[in-house]
């Protein structure tokens, strides 16, 4: 009898435990999606701005749109959509691949082989991000324009690859830190040149770490609207230009602006929906094993 | 061929001295076995001679030819760490074959090289799998079978069984000795297990702070230990030492008496004694005494020997087998 009680007692408690633990994450799931909903809500109005006609863009906060495409034909019409949207590929992609090509072998060497300096040399890259972009804007503007550089592809490219460097570095160096040195001292044993262990041995130990970086860099670099304003204007012009360019001369579209605005947020919205999976497992690496 | 050489070799990491000054011989295929506590510097020596570290000063030699300051990859050594170190993202395959394609060797002999390792490693049904997808044993075998086809001239093991189970050390280590047998390649083995160094040693060296405390044959090491640090590292249990007037009687500051050379009797002997904790392994029982005037000796019994705790024996050593040292701790 004594058992059977014991028992009993022990399954009663194990549905305490249970409904306990059953509350607290309806409680942390509501709080989450209510999170979630706030930070995606100006997106969301967005797309439904997007899908009005401009009176009722005006009219005041209204979340359900009359659903016309009206907006979308105006802005393809007006101004061609495909030219800044390559121009942010080219941009996007050419800074992210020449800051990961500078950055694998940078973090290489501070990861593995760090001298006493290594620290604050990563301080000292990331120190320049607190600088205000604005500080420099007037030499970098002066460089470029005397180089030619100014609205040029390969000056954007130049300029996002230096300005994301340091994240790049940051977060591969922290990739690199987790993978252990003994598997990169058995490559050299086993007769791997430098950029051997690199190519063959880090670098694919690394995916995902290096995948992660390349999606965020891809993400920042496409976004980034205070270089890209600033230093080009129409050849070279990604899409923040392609936004931009509606809310000027003639007074404020907020229907046809919302509707470039969608148009330059989807394909990378629609890379980073894909790719998820994948951001989620880089930026919690070694955080969680 | 295997001859490794080591002169003066000072290791220094800023103003931490780990290795003073070393001198060593290893000869062609010989199995070789560093061996100290943790932190005694022998995996800092295994790491000079690999390459992976540089030397402060002296000379590394092998075959004659200086490699002081030769990359790893050129001295034509081959390593097994302890932590395995095998690419997690190859199959055991492509672990096998990557020091043969790092060498630039053709495609076919890759493949029958690689087949070959694997028989004899018993690793032919596993080729296809990840790393991740194997034992701690498995995993060892391929390490060295990564180190075995590229026919090097010596091996260096860095501790390679301390992560396997008891059981597993035991068969892993004859495998390591068998293959030693085949080969015939110099082999140098780090641990700091002192029945993994007395079971597969030709030689062994004795580490201490930096120090080669002693160089010998196992059963030298056993037999005369030159010093109480070697004394009191060779043999398990360790010897029992003792001070005091028991010494000074065989005109010593220190005698060691280890336990297999104590007889036990319960009607008489030299020393008397009361029994503390009994370990019976079956075989042997290991008596932990407190002995009048002496302290606490341990004892090698017969494993059927029958006493209990508080019980009075007597001990009494094997004439011949008293080891004596003088103040300075070397043997006389």
């Amino acid at each position: 009898m004594g058992v059977v009680q014991h028992g009993l007692s022990c399954g009663e408690n194990l549905i305490m435990a249970r409904r306990v633990s059953t509350r607290h994450k309806v409680i942390a799931t509501f709080a989450a999606w209510l999170v979630a909903f706030v930070i995606f809500f100006p997106i969301l109005y967005m797309v439904i701005t997007s899908l009005k006609t401009e009176p009722e863009a005006i009219a005041g906060i209204n979340l359900i749109p009359s659903f016309t495409l009206e907006s979308y034909v105006a802005v393809q019409q007006q101004n061609d959509y495909f030219k800044p949207f390559m121009n942010s590929v080219v941009i996007a992609l050419g800074s992210t691949l020449v800051a990961l090509i500078i950055a694998i072998p940078a973090a290489w060497s501070m990861a593995f082989s760090p001298t006493k300096r290594t620290k604050d040399i990563l301080m000292w890259m990331l120190s320049t991000k607190m600088m205000p972009a604005v500080g420099v804007l007037v030499p970098l503007f002066i460089i470029f324009r005397d180089t030619g550089l100014l609205d040029t592809r390969i000056g954007l490219t130049m300029i996002l690859t230096l300005i994301n460097l340091p994240i790049v570095v940051w977060m591969l160096y922290t990739y690199f830190r987790e993978i252990p040195g003994e598997i990169l001292e058995a490559a050299r044993m086993d007769g791997a040149s430098l950029s051997g262990e690199i190519i063959y041995v880090l670098t694919p130990m690394a995916v995902p770490g290096i995948a992660s970086t390349m999606l965020l860099n891809i993400i920042l670099a496409w976004n980034e609207a205070f270089w890209t304003l600033r230093l080009a204007a129409a050849n070279a012009a990604p899409l923040t230009a392609f936004i931009a360019s509606f809310s000027s001369p003639q007074g404020l579209f907020w229907a046809k602006l919302s509707a470039a605005s969608t148009l330059a947020i989807a394909p990378i919205l629609i890379m980073g929906w894909f790719s998820q999976r994948q951001l989620v497992r880089g930026l919690t690496f070694g955080a969680v094993k | 061929m295997g001859n490794i050489t080591l002169k003066n070799v000072h290791k220094a990491f800023g103003a931490t001295v780990i290795i003073p000054d070393i001198d060593l011989d290893i000869a062609d295929g010989e199995f070789v076995v560093f061996v100290g506590p943790s932190g005694c510097g022998k995996s800092t020596l295994l790491r000079l001679i690999a390459g992976l570290e540089d030397t402060t000063s002296g000379t590394i030699l092998i075959d004659g030819r200086e490699v002081t300051d030769e990359a790893p990859a050129k001295r034509g050594l081959a390593m097994v760490f302890q932590s395995y170190a095998l690419y997690p993202h190859m199959s055991v395959y492509n672990n096998i074959a990557f020091p043969l394609k790092m060498a630039k060797v053709d495609k076919d002999t890759i493949d029958r090289k690689v087949r070959s390792a694997a028989t004899t490693l018993n690793l032919t049904n596993y080729l296809e799998r990840r790393p991740g997808q194997l034992s701690g044993g498995q995993r060892q075998r391929v390490a060295i079978g990564r180190a075995i086809v590229r026919q090097p001239k010596a091996f260096l093991f860095d501790e390679p069984l301390s992560n396997l189970d008891a059981a597993l050390r035991g068969t892993m280590r004859l495998e390591i000795s068998e293959l030693h047998q085949q080969l015939a390649t110099t082999m140098i083995y780090v641990t700091h297990d002192q029945v993994e160094a007395m079971t597969m040693a030709d030689k062994i060296v004795v580490l201490n702070a930096g120090n080669i405390e002693q160089v010998g044959s196992p059963l030298e090491l056993y037999r005369s230990p030159r010093n109480l640090f070697v004394a009191g590292f060779i043999g398990s249990p360790r010897m029992n030492l003792i001070t005091g007037a028991e010494a000074a009687k065989h005109g010593a500051q220190t005698i060691g008496v280890r336990p297999e050379h104590l007889k036990l009797s319960t009607a008489s002997g030299t020393w008397k004694g009361t029994v503390g904790v009994a370990e019976h392994l079956g075989s042997d029982t290991f008596l932990h005494i407190q002995v009048d005037g002496i302290g606490q000796v341990t004892a090698r019994a017969d494993g059927e020997f029958a006493v209990d705790h508080g019980d009075q024996v007597w001990l009494t050593p094997e004439p011949g087998k008293i080891h004596r040292f003088n103040e300075a701790g070397e043997a006389i």
